[in-house]
């Protein structure tokens, strides 16, 4: 379409007539970068990830952090309120539960981060030869439908009972009781995958199959898996802290939340702090590492339109 | 007065980035009875326009500044039961993609019984009655037994006359159809707009429709808003816009789209490229938002905003140098 | 010219699995017998509404899936039942660029890497700096600039993305391109900048195109013939001018009325389909398209036309599968050139 005619762009005309300005109706933005930036974006995985990094420097610093021996008997002083010596009181043995708390993070959050790296590891290896392999694919799923047939509650009870109590059987057994989820995720995501066209662009430019996967399909599964690790990594701290309590997890003479709280159990009507704080520390990991990972879901989610 | 009165439409959004100036300024009238198109291309405005003249924008993270009158009330200053009066019955809406915008667990005449009852005070059975009434209408063979169906249990151009239908059933005043046939295929396109020009006649509701498709709209609209990166550009009656469009993007949009028969007429020619891309509406534009694409740009055009003038009787354009009369060699 | 691409009587059913036991209660019949060729550097568009089974077609031809009946010759070889070891090497010389940008580009591999991967995968740079080279002149050729072969696919717009796809087709240097609704996800402006550039290419290199699209504009805009499928079958591939001018099939015909065209209160006429279309698991039994076309008389419910020369064609090579074209010309509704009425030129 030829339009020179129509526009007289040597001249300047004469009467320009501009538009009136248009007001904000909204404040400002200032869009800002860095670490403050981050925050606002993402104010979820700020809180979350900051209360665990808070949780994660007390459970190493713990000897550092005006605690005694967490394991030092004073039959003496049983049972004590809290008071200045004892922040948080002490148990029945006449131990301080402040250091028996900032210890039993140690063991929490071990268990939660060990038992969601080996459980993606692993799942992520049985989802993608089942979203790979056609004919593995229905016998690995009849197995997992099986074991998620059974709570993971109970199957990690089931495979303690098999074993002595000890924090490595504990994080094996919940471990297992949690590769099912994994992997039926994984295979979801490898099973989507599969039908996106950049893979078949990239089958149909003669890449081989383990290239495929490693380059096109894997990196893509990392961010659902990350997010579903944060979630079992809180569902872990959660098992832990049963298996403790009902006397089928960690041993007695380490403390943990799970442990703590079985041992102030007998006495919560008349000492309830006994329980009260491991609880609380024990909620706050859990509600931590949930908004971490509800954070990075949307943060990762694709679908999140970040255009408005 | 005009049935519906848009002036000085601001929608924006807050972002973690800054300020999404969605629409920025926006003004047009809808007379009684009349069919409007609003098209641009992605990202314009069209469908934020829409959606704020039924008030569906959330607040937070949108604001909606201006006045938007229907029949005389500015619709920005009423309470949310207010509003909710109006929407389905008085001014209705039909989206893009029926099958996400139909409830899959209701069938087809409890959807719409649903508006019916909530506005008109109906009885179950009267609305089922005027539910069959309006499939029939809408041209859905036989409508007593499609009123018992699903949504699923329909084809997508079927379901869109499902949800014309519901539109329809309050006697709205006023329908706004957002992008209507862009998921339809082409024969049941043609079946869908068939049917729209002629509930126009027999229904005489106004129209608002929101296309990126100038062939749908030269099919049927009367007058026409372009709009382009949150502004209305140029406005004019359908005819006059194609024939003679005033602003260098209308034009280009124009000179963009092959036409059809163009291997009959032998004027098979290069496409028309419009360079360069969409400026964020984050940042604020100072001179005409389209300058940093337009061949026609002048120091000018970067520096002061062009007013929407009137070129011709009836045709408006926002170009510092778009003639005022004379037609435009095409 | 010579024939790059032969496809004989290819079907692709794609079968229904249900009941407890997962096993086979029907076949989609998505792809039923069709057959066409394509020249070298010519531009084949295969038109049709969704589901119609075109984007099925393109790819079975790149052998995503294995077909389940037919034969695909390219170049005189015959690829269809080849093993994937001998196909790898065959598969460089088609391409294929997808609809929608956002989902054909890998989000985790930078530009360099999508664009390189071709190249490596064919053996096709003698070294690195030879790669780096091929690359870079990718990016040129899709007018790219080169420095952007760091970045990722989601720093780039839509039209940009396009481009990257379009390359990474060309970076194996093929002899065929299928563009599966390369242009249809874009907005106009971006379209027509497209479009151009598949043009320019084309020149340039060479190339034969199968585009597939609903599009019927940039069809007409783009394409040497054109091949009109309902229903996975084929009911007419003719020259272009002689299917806009003259289509020999009642469903070209609606297809053409059909399209809006930009030109308020043109006198056109119309052909309103009535009704939907079946469903590929249970087609019409004789012509597929009975059920919907306005011509239809008793024959076409019973016996299925077959694809042949229509000798009231405007050009040669004009070909329909439509029961009409036996009747005696008065009583043929498609035997005279409708072509500007249905178009309004």
């Amino acid at each position: 379409m030829s339009t020179s005619a129509a526009f007289s762009s040597a001249v300047m005309p004469r009467d320009v007539a501009a538009a009136a300005p248009m007001g904000d109706v909204l404040p400002p933005v200032t869009p800002r970068r860095g670490f403050i930036g981050f925050v606002r974006r993402n104010p979820t995985i700020a809180i979350g990830g900051g209360l665990l990094l808070l949780m994660l420097l007390i459970a190493v610093f713990a000897p550092l952090l005006w605690t005694v021996d967490p394991t030092a008997l004073a039959p003496a002083r049983r049972t004590r309120e809290p008071s200045a010596q004892y922040w948080f009181g002490s148990d029945m043995l006449g131990r301080d539960v402040y250091s028996r708390v900032l210890y039993g993070a140690r063991v929490s959050l071990l268990v939660g981060f060990s038992v969601a790296f080996c459980a993606s590891v692993v799942g992520l290896a049985i989802g993608m030869i089942s979203g790979y392999v056609r004919w593995a694919d229905s016998i690995i799923m009849r197995i997992m439908d099986g074991m998620m047939s059974i709570p993971p509650i109970l199957l990690a009870i089931a495979l303690m009972a098999l074993t002595r109590g000890s924090v490595q059987n504990v994080i094996l057994a919940i471990t297992v009781a949690e590769i099912p989820r994994v992997s039926r995720l994984v295979r979801g995501v490898v099973l989507s995958l599969r039908e996106q066209p950049y893979v078949d662009a990239a089958v149909a430019a003669g890449t081989r199959t383990p290239r495929i996967i490693l380059r096109h399909i894997l990196p893509n599964t990392l961010a659902p898996i990350t997010v579903q690790a944060t979630y079992i990594c809180a569902a872990a701290m959660i098992t832990e802290a049963i298996l403790s309590f009902i006397g089928a997890g960690t041993p007695p003479i380490i403390p943990s939340w799970g442990n703590i709280m079985a041992e102030g159990r007998a006495l919560w009507q008349v000492k309830p702090y006994i329980v009260f704080f491991p609880a609380v520390f024990l909620s706050i990991t859990v509600l931590a590492v949930n908004l971490l990972g509800d954070g990075l879901r949307d943060a990762l989610d694709p679908r999140m339109a970040k255009r408005l | 007065m005009a049935l519906l009165e848009v002036e000085n439409l601001q929608t924006h959004f807050r972002t973690p980035d800054g300020v999404n100036r969605a629409v920025d300024g926006v003004s047009f009238e809808v007379a009684a009875g009349e069919t409007l198109a609003i098209v641009g291309e992605s990202g314009c405005g069209k469908s934020v326009t829409a959606m704020s003249i039924l008030r569906l924008i959330p607040e937070p993270p949108g604001k909606i500044a201006g006045a938007i009158r229907f029949q005389g009330k500015d619709l920005l200053t009423l309470s949310e039961p207010e509003m909710r009066d109006i929407r389905g019955n008085e001014i209705s809406m039909i989206f893009q993609e029926p099958m996400t915008s139909l409830n899959p667990v209701l069938n087809v005449g409890r959807q719409i019984g649903e508006t019916l009852r909530l506005h008109q005070g109906l009885s179950a059975k009267d609305a089922e009655a005027k539910a069959v009434e309006m499939l029939t209408l809408v041209g859905i063979p036989e409508p007593g037994r499609r009123v018992r169906e699903y949504p699923h249990q329909l084809s997508g151009g079927m379901r869109q006359r499902v949800m014309i239908a519901i539109a329809l059933a309050c006697n709205p005043k006023l329908l706004i159809a957002d992008e209507p046939t862009t998921a339809l295929d082409v024969t049941i396109q043609a079946q869908i707009l068939e049917l729209m020009r002629d509930l126009k006649h027999r229904v005489g509701a106004a129209i608002v429709l929101i296309t990126h498709d100038l062939g749908v709209v030269a099919e049927v609209a009367e007058r026409v808003v372009v709009m382009y990166a949150g502004k209305k550009v140029e406005e004019a009656p359908v005819g006059q816009l194609f024939r003679t469009p005033r602003h260098p993007y209308t034009q280009g949009l124009l000179g963009s789209m092959p036409k059809l028969g163009s291997s009959l007429t032998g004027t098979e020619t290069r496409l028309a490229e419009i360079p360069g891309l969409v400026p964020s509406l984050k940042q604020k534009i100072p001179g005409c938002v389209f300058a940093s694409r337009c061949s026609h740009a002048t120091d000018l055009c970067v520096k002061v905003a062009p007013a929407l003038e009137l070129k011709a009787p009836g045709h408006i354009a926002a170009c510092h140098y778009a003639t005022k009369e004379g037609a435009i060699a095409a | 010219m010579s024939k790059l691409l032969d496809v004989t009587d290819l079907k692709k059913h794609f079968p229904i699995r249900g009941g407890f036991f997962g096993g086979v209660t029907g076949q989609v019949y998505a792809v039923d017998g069709v057959s066409f060729h394509i020249d070298k550097g010519e531009t084949l568009s295969l038109v049709g509404e969704s589901g119609c089974g075109k984007s099925t077609v393109g790819k079975a031809i790149l052998r995503l899936f294995g077909i389940t009946d037919g034969q695909v010759v390219l170049d005189g070889q015959r690829i269809d039942d080849m093993s994937a070891g001998t196909l790898r090497p065959v598969r460089r010389r088609m391409q294929v660029v997808f609809q929608d940008p956002f989902t054909s580009l890998n989000p985790r591999m930078r530009v360099k890497d999508i664009l390189a991967e071709p190249i490596r995968n064919f053996g096709l740079a003698k070294n690195s700096a030879d790669l780096d080279e091929k690359v870079a002149k990718l990016m040129d050729t899709v007018r790219l600039p080169r420095d952007a072969v760091g970045r990722w696919p989601h720093e780039f717009s839509g039209g940009q993305r396009q481009r990257i796809g379009i390359a990474r087709a060309l970076a194996a240097e093929p002899d065929l391109i299928i563009c599966d609704e390369a242009v249809s996800a874009l907005d106009v402006s971006v379209k027509a900048q497209i479009v151009n550039l598949l043009q320019d290419l084309q020149a340039e290199l060479g190339l034969a195109l199968l585009f597939i699209s609903h599009d019927l504009a940039i069809v007409e805009h783009m394409t040497h013939r054109v091949a009109v499928m309902y229903l996975g079958k084929i009911v007419e591939v003719a020259p272009k001018r002689s299917l806009f001018a003259a289509p020999k099939h009642p469903y070209t015909e609606a297809l053409l009325s059909a399209v809006p065209v930009p030109m308020p209160g043109a006198a056109r006429q119309r052909v309103i389909l009535r009704g939907d279309v079946p469903s590929p698991i249970n087609p019409p039994k004789g012509c597929r398209f009975h059920t919907r076309c306005p011509y239809a008389f008793d024959r076409c419910r019973v016996e299925e036309p077959l694809l042949r020369a229509i000798p009231t064609a405007l050009e040669a090579g004009h070909t329909a599968a439509c029961h009409l074209h036996d009747r005696p010309e008065a009583e043929n509704p498609l035997a005279i050139a409708k072509g500007q009425a249905l178009l309004a030129v």
